[in-house]
């Protein structure tokens, strides 16, 4: 019965093509629009989190001014210097490395290759801070940290590009006015979150980066990494304790500084991921009203129309509850087959829009296994008052109807 | 209690698929139909008795208005009385519900109609099919009945023809033969040959005979032509609502 029920309804769909297919489009489009922002989304945090992941485990960064979001305006809190961070990993027990960070986008210039490279003034220590290891050559030696030595570790892109692949160690570039020898090649770490290529960096000693470069003792960043997951708020606490003291703030004083885990960065660039997918959801979900209600219409005109049909099937002995499940099962029919083509529509559309976005592109069963079983619902919801219409029709009236 | 005495009663339907009974296939006893109320009150039935035994085969007529349309739906179990006892192979059918009433005629009864009422775009076997669908037959059994239903009414070779292919005495024939494929206890026809002309009535007429004659089928069947009645053995006619006389044909051979 279950069976002959359904290829009814696939025949009755397929006798109007036309106007199946226009009745639908309002849940392909939502159907379609919902794979494509979730697929995005899911990207995105995968992506999120894998940048996290490289970005180097359990890391808090602390830089001067007050409370501020990434990217916000320059602070006019005064700079640390090289004793705040001899202090810091001398101070703070969950602390198992620290190191200075201080960028610097600067002209670099190799044999006939001249372009703009982030430089990174810092110590041995980023490469345990960041777990970004040196894959050829070494990293700085304590010696040539302390005495500011004109040597540089670069990232891979800078030796695929600039050094066109050659072997760079015991190379020489320079960087602005600086001649400096090559010691080391960073791993490749691939694009940063924000955009950028992570491995078009050159890393020198901090010393060389504040005398040579900018002529000045400030630490802009100190990166701290912590002994493990569950120590992160424990040095956190205690960095920022220490730098409470170190910069007279007092305990109640608001602090000039920030200290900053990547959870945080993650959750906000959740946030704001999770807002826009919430919103264009409401859109989708308004959609799939539309195309419910345009399910519901073409219904109620399919029952007008086959009213002696189903008159002829009541006088026959179909029980109400037959006529009622078959056009049910038309309605959630007409409105799966949507879904269905919203779903591959959608898959598409994510998977042509990732690489242009810079998503990777994952496939999540649940969601389409969710968005298939939500257009089904949407059928027999409001294929229901039709389908009913349909069930209590008098036979007597139906067979006499034109 | 006998049989008979239950059925005076009107005894419950119970499971209708396998129900059995030896008295008259359709007995009303002071059947009303009224519509409306007061003033407007319209008595399409005013307290009507009559009998109709297995193997009959009735003409009821009466011109438009006399209520016999009302008759036929009350008999053919889609429509209730207003008051009074219609009992069909002994179950009281006033007592039942819409979906009981379903079943009875699902299981019992056959129906032939003015216009056909085929399926449109919908072949001649499909047709044949659809009562069985609803009683759950198999698909095997299901073409070998249609496909014998289709051989009774003459029309072998066209199974595969839709209404559209076919000529209205045709499509009457698939309709007839969509009711007798159930092997239903009461075929009522009403009006069948209402579309047709003269040839092809006597054609659907003799087809309609040969079933009563042939397999003993029960046949109710509702004209103004005086032509077509004379197929039938009995005659009831009505006028206002009433039955005017009942009278017995003796048609010749």
């Amino acid at each position: 019965m279950l069976g002959n029920t359904l290829l009814m309804a696939l025949r009755e769909i397929r006798r109007n093509v036309l106007r199946s297919s226009l009745t639908v489009l309002g849940i392909i489009i939502g159907v379609a629009a919902v794979i494509v922002i979730v697929t995005l989304g899911a990207g995105t945090t995968k992506q999120v989190q894998a940048e996290i992941g490289k970005m180097g485990s359990n890391m808090l960064v602390l830089s001067p001014g007050g409370e501020r979001r990434m990217g916000g305006a320059a602070t006019t809190a005064p700079p640390f210097d090289l004793a705040d961070l001899v202090a810091v990993r001398r101070e703070v027990n969950a602390l198992s490395n620290a190191a200075p960070v201080n960028m610097r986008p600067m002209q670099v210039i190799i044999g006939n290759e001249n372009r703009r490279v982030n430089i990174m003034g810092t110590d041995s220590d980023f490469s345990a801070v960041r777990s970004w290891k040196v894959v050829e050559g070494r990293l700085f030696t304590p010696s040539e940290v302390r005495s500011g030595k004109a040597v540089c570790i670069i990232g891979s892109t800078i030796k695929n590009e600039m050094f066109a692949g050659q072997n760079p160690i015991n190379a020489s570039l320079r960087i602005g006015k600086v001649n400096c020898t090559v010691i080391g090649v960073l791993e490749s770490k691939g694009q940063a979150m924000f955009g950028g290529d992570q491995d078009e960096t050159i890393a020198v000693p901090i010393r060389m980066f504040q005398r040579r470069l900018t002529g000045n003792t400030r630490v802009d960043s100190i990166y701290i990494s912590a002994r493990g997951e569950n120590e992160m708020d424990d040095a956190k606490a205690e960095v920022e304790k220490l730098m409470k003291e170190r910069r007279k703030t007092g305990e109640e004083g608001q602090p000039d500084f920030n200290v900053r885990d990547m959870k945080e960065v993650s959750n906000m660039v959740q946030s704001t991921t999770g807002v826009l997918t919430g919103f264009l959801s409401a859109i989708a979900a308004v959609s799939l009203l539309v195309g419910g209600i345009g399910i519901m219409n073409i219904m109620l005109v399919s029952v007008t129309e086959r009213t002696r049909e189903i008159g002829i099937r009541l006088a026959i002995g179909a029980l109400e509850k037959e006529v009622m499940m078959q056009f049910l099962i038309e309605a959630a029919m007409l409105s799966a087959f949507g879904g269905l083509v919203g779903i591959s529509l959608g898959l598409l559309g994510a998977a042509a829009l990732a690489p242009v976005l810079n998503v990777p592109f994952t496939l999540q069963l649940s969601t389409v296994l969710t968005a298939f079983a939500f257009s089904a619902l949407v059928g027999v919801v409001f294929g229901f008052m039709p389908a009913r219409r349909a069930a209590q029709l008098d036979p007597i009236e139906a067979l006499r109807h034109e | 209690m006998n049989e008979q005495a239950q059925a005076a009663q009107g005894r419950p339907p119970g499971d209708i698929s396998q129900m059995s009974y030896a008295g008259p296939v359709v007995a009303f006893d002071q059947v009303y139909k009224i519509y409306g109320k007061g003033e407007s009150e319209v008595r399409a039935l005013d307290g009507v008795s009559f009998q109709i035994n297995a193997g009959d085969f009735v003409a009821v007529m009466g011109p438009s208005g006399s209520g016999k349309s009302t008759c036929m739906n009350i008999i053919g179990c889609l429509d209730a009385p207003t008051a009074g006892r219609y009992l069909f192979k002994g179950v009281n059918v006033s007592d039942l519900s819409r979906d009981q009433r379903a079943l009875l005629r699902r299981h019992f009864l056959g129906f032939v109609f003015q216009g056909f009422n085929l399926l449109a775009r919908t072949t001649a076997l499909e047709n044949l099919e659809l009562p069985l669908i609803y009683r759950r037959i198999d698909k095997k059994t299901r073409r070998e009945m249609a496909m014998e239903a289709l051989r009774v009414v003459g029309l072998s070779g066209r199974e595969n023809h839709t209404p559209a292919e076919l000529s209205g005495g045709q499509q009457q024939r698939v309709a007839i033969a969509r009711a007798i494929v159930t092997q239903p206890s009461l075929l009522l026809a009403d009006e069948p040959t209402g579309n047709l002309d003269s040839a092809r009535s006597h054609e659907i007429m003799e087809l309609l005979s040969k079933l009563n004659h042939d397999n003993g089928l029960t046949v109710v069947l509702v004209t103004h032509e005086e032509a077509i009645a004379a197929f039938a053995r009995r005659r009831i006619e009505f006028r206002d609502g009433k039955i005017l006389r009942e009278t017995n044909t003796k048609r010749a051979g």
